[in-house]
């Protein structure tokens, strides 16, 4: 299967930007279906973006975090064609995990 | 042959099986200290009590256990009129020094926090993302830098909403 985690992480002069686009429902709990009943909420909660075994960017997500969500943010160092690995894991316990060379 | 048996309690599968067990254990352990009925385990580290919280300063007490100052160092940016309240762009900077956590906040959702960002030594402070909303709304963002909580805020007209049904 495809990964649910498209990334793009780009090396700059001393630091790296990463932006991430995560395929998720992010189901609030708050919404009805088509039959008036409510979905229950299904969303990620965190992400984690480790790079040469540190982690430098964790994000605590609520239902409040819209559907395929997108994050960007930029840490200091990173060179081209290093390891970044992203972990998503969801309320239902579902995970996903993805390495991306920084470019 | 050997083999077959020899692939079945490979070190690999055995250390797949241990984790799979100490996760589970956990997991258990986590609800157990929760008052309130989860499907499943939450993720560990997520806040979950600072998510369910609906007044502001109850979350950031929940989330840090101190009050933020509004301070113009903390920089958010947010569309002033945002048409589609299921997709609000919206991105938090700040120039204050030592920043651990950023966290932004929807005042009228029906859970005011929406996401909070751990910031390790190294990582700029400075981070965007996309949230629901479920009407016209402040939105806050929370910045702690060295210690100490701060923020900005910014009234965002939604037309559409995002988050009812």
């Amino acid at each position: 299967m495809a990964s649910t985690i498209r990334v793009r992480a780009i090396a700059g002069a001393d630091s790296t930007e990463v932006q991430a686009l995560v395929q998720h429902p992010m189901d609030s709990g708050f919404v009805k279906d088509s039959k008036g009943e409510l979905i229950p909420p299904h969303h990620i909660e965190t992400v984690q973006f480790e790079t040469g075994g540190k982690v430098v960017f964790t994000a605590l997500w609520g239902p409040a975090v819209s559907k395929d969500p997108f994050v960007k943010f930029t840490f200091k160092g990173g060179k081209k064609g290093d390891d970044l690995k992203i972990t998503w894991v969801d309320n239902k316990g579902s995970t996903d995990t993805t390495t991306a060379k920084i470019a | 042959m050997n083999a077959a048996r020899g692939g079945f309690l490979s070190p690999t599968r055995r250390g797949l099986l241990k984790g799979a067990a100490l996760a589970t254990v956990f997991g258990a352990g986590m609800n157990m200290m929760r008052s309130v009925v989860a499907f499943a385990a939450d993720a560990a580290g997520w806040p979950a009590e600072a998510f369910k919280l609906k007044s502001q300063a109850d979350t950031l007490k929940a989330l840090y256990g101190k009050t933020a100052e509004a301070s113009d160092k903390v920089k958010l940016d947010a569309p002033e009129i945002a048409e589609n309240g299921a997709v609000v762009p919206i991105s938090i900077s700040t120039t204050l020094p030592k920043v651990t956590s950023i966290s932004v906040m929807v005042a009228e959702n029906p859970n005011a926090l929406a996401a909070s960002y751990k910031i390790p030594e190294g990582t700029l402070p400075a981070v965007s993302n996309r949230l629901k909303m479920a009407k016209t709304s402040m939105v806050i963002a929370v910045v702690e830098s060295d210690g100490k909580l701060y923020s900005a805020s910014k009234e965002v007209k939604v037309t559409v909403g995002g988050c009812g049904g």
